[in-house]
């Protein structure tokens, strides 16, 4: 019991790391001209949170995340994760992007293992990889091409490839939105298992105020650009959650209504 | 078909039943076999029917070989099934049989038999065999020389202009100093340093060489170049984010990405480096099969020249070939590429 316990701590060392996002500014210069895109934003997560972030579209979410992940530095502000303040990308946070960007020369195997081998530690590592294609269901596709795989499949072979680096932070940006609404809900409950059982950190971007109710434990709502935090709404509600719930249904008629929809549906 | 016995059924697939159907398929199937063998037997009769015109020793024999190519294509097709895929493959091309069976028979008797074709221009099938039979040393050694210069060059060249290719396209610094070089240098055909290379090199072959490598080189450069420059971000990204040094984002990520424009690259290097190759062997290089035609011009041995055409074609088209398989085997993941 001990044993397998310590080999668990050791193969899975990373719980989930606290984010402070500190009067985040950027800007982005398009043709000579600034456009703002987030104004202010300060985020506090603590570890193991799973935070919702909604907004209209266009509003910023994308650009936060890329700030997050360490790809691109604010114009203004800070953003830290266990008080180091990120200033590159890291592989304690990875990021599952809008578009799956599986590399096309790779095979579905290859693209998974990506991570491992970008750390040099493929080799002695080559059960996570079929650990996690088994985890997203694509087992049986390890030799596959990207091109040979459906939307969702290619979404969900970015999840596994996001999974199998045992993130402290994971970055999700939108990345059920291409699926069906049947993978979609199953994908849901995995991804809240996952979380559960892994104790990562999660930022999940999402348009479906359902969905982030469903899955987050606070759900910030942004305005339009450029983005300012408009509500930050704690869901205390025990998983696994039911989408009847009332409690959830009305959060989502205040949320809707902060996104400018009338809560008549 | 009153009995039916085992044999029957293994030998034809499906049963057919009224004799209509089985003569179209049979005509379907075996038509252009039949046709094929039918006019290898006209090409033979007409090498031995009439006399030659001109005194060639080959005729005989290729009369026969025209019968023996006959009875193959008449075997071949009709009994295919048997064959397996070489049957397949002889009767897929035994339209091809047809119309090359067609054309040399033209030829011979255009030549050899009615010089309706003025003759020592152009020389009867005969006469460019009895160049492969009794100049076949010469020729050997020339193809040999031929394929040596030409491999030495395009490898040099090709590996240099992947590097500087891939150079220029991650680094600022290189891009900086190498891009106005290659726009100065780059578009000049590489026959224009021919008479400056052949004095500045120690020998005429270290010269060929070096012209066939930036004939190679500058297509293969420019392409890698744009290969490596249009790799997307979003890919670096991704591979940022899990981890990777800039060795694993070239390596692992450009170098990959720009394989597709690279080996448009080599492509074109292989079809600028073929004339240059030439033309340095009938200058300077006294050995390959660029001499060789010039040797024959300056003998007036016609029937030379097109036997070596025809071996430079082949060799050629072979180099192409043997890219494109090379192409196929790395790209395996595109979709639709072109088949050579
Ligand atoms: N690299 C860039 N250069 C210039 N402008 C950019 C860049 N990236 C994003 N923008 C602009 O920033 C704004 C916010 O983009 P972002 O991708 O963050 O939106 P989003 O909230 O993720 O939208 P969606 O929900 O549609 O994905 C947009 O108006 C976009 O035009
Ligand atoms: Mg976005």
């Amino acid at each position: 019991m001990v044993a397998a316990a310590l080999a668990e701590a050791i193969t899975h060392p990373a719980a989930g790391a606290a984010l402070d996002i500190e009067q985040v500014s950027h800007a982005f210069d398009i043709d000579g001209a600034e456009l703002p895109v987030l104004s202010d934003v300060s985020i506090s997560v603590e570890p193991g949170e799973f935070v919702a972030l909604l907004g209209p579209s266009g509003c910023g979410k994308s650009t936060l995340l890329r700030l997050v992940a360490g790809l691109d530095r604010p114009k203004a502000g800070t953003l830290r994760e266990d008080e180091r303040r990120i200033r590159s990308p890291h592989p304690s946070r990875v990021v599952v992007f809008q578009d799956p960007t599986l590399f096309p020369w790779r095979s579905v195997w290859d693209n998974v293992a990506l991570g491992l081998e970008a750390q040099g530690i493929l080799k002695s590592q080559r059960h996570r990889v079929d650990d996690a294609l088994d985890l997203v269901g694509l087992a049986a596709f390890r030799n596959a091409y990207p091109h040979q795989l459906s939307g969702g499949m290619a979404q969900r072979v970015a999840l596994a490839r996001a999974l199998v680096n045992d993130p402290r932070i994971l970055i999700l940006d939108e990345p059920l939105g291409k699926l069906d609404s049947l993978t979609r809900i199953t994908m849901q409950s995995e991804i809240v298992a996952l979380w559960q059982r892994k104790g990562f950190t999660t930022l999940l971007v999402t348009h479906d105020a359902e969905e982030a109710l469903v899955l987050a434990n606070r759900v910030f709502v942004f305005s339009e650009r450029p983005a300012r935090v408009k509500a930050d709404i704690r869901v205390d509600r025990p998983y696994p959650r039911h989408r009847g719930d009332p409690y959830l249904a009305d959060l989502r008629r205040q949320i809707l209504g902060l996104l400018g929809l009338d809560a008549t549906w | 078909m009153s009995t039916y016995s085992l044999s029957d059924g293994l030998a034809s697939g499906a049963p057919r039943l009224t004799r209509a159907p089985l003569l179209a398929g049979w005509l379907k199937e075996s038509g252009a076999g039949v046709a094929a063998s039918a006019i290898w037997i006209a090409f033979g009769l007409s090498c031995l029917w009439w006399e030659d015109v001109g005194d060639w020793s080959r005729t005989r024999s290729l009369g026969i070989a025209a019968f023996i190519i006959a009875a193959v294509a008449l075997f071949g097709t009709v009994g295919a099934d048997y064959l397996g895929s070489a049957g397949r493959g002889l009767r897929q091309r035994a339209p091809w049989l047809v119309a090359l069976g067609a054309f040399l028979t033209l030829w011979e008797v255009a030549t050899a038999k009615f010089a309706w074709l003025p003759l020592p221009f152009f020389p009867p099938p005969q006469a460019i065999i009895e160049v492969y039979t009794d100049d076949l040393p010469k020729l050997l050694d020339s193809v040999f020389a031929s394929v040596r210069l030409q491999l030495g060059g395009y490898l040099i060249g090709a590996a240099v202009g992947f590097l500087t290719g891939v150079s220029i396209g991650w680094s600022r610094a290189v891009g900086y100093w190498v891009h106005p070089v290659l726009r100065f240098i780059g578009p000049l055909p590489a026959t224009a340093w021919l008479p400056i290379a052949f004095f500045t090199f120690p020998s005429s072959w270290s010269a060929s060489t070096f012209l066939i490598a930036l004939a190679t080189g500058f297509p293969v450069t420019v392409l890698t170049w744009s290969g490596v420059a249009s790799v997307s971000n979003a890919y670096y990204d991704v591979a940022r984010t899990l981890g990777a040094k800039s060795s694993f984002l070239v390596l692992k990520v450009a170098i990959p990405a720009a394989l597709p424009h690279v080996f448009v690259g080599l492509f074109m290097g292989l079809g600028s480096s073929f004339a240059v190759l030439v033309v340095a062997e009938m200058i300077g290089v006294k050995a390959g099969l660029g001499w060789y035609l010039q040797w024959a011009q300056g003998w007036a041995a016609y029937a030379n020249m097109y036997a070596a055409l025809i071996v430079m074609s082949l060799l050629c088209s072979g180099a192409i070939t043997l890219l494109f398989a090379i192409r196929d085997r790395l790209l395996v993941w595109q979709k639709g590429t072109v088949k050579w």
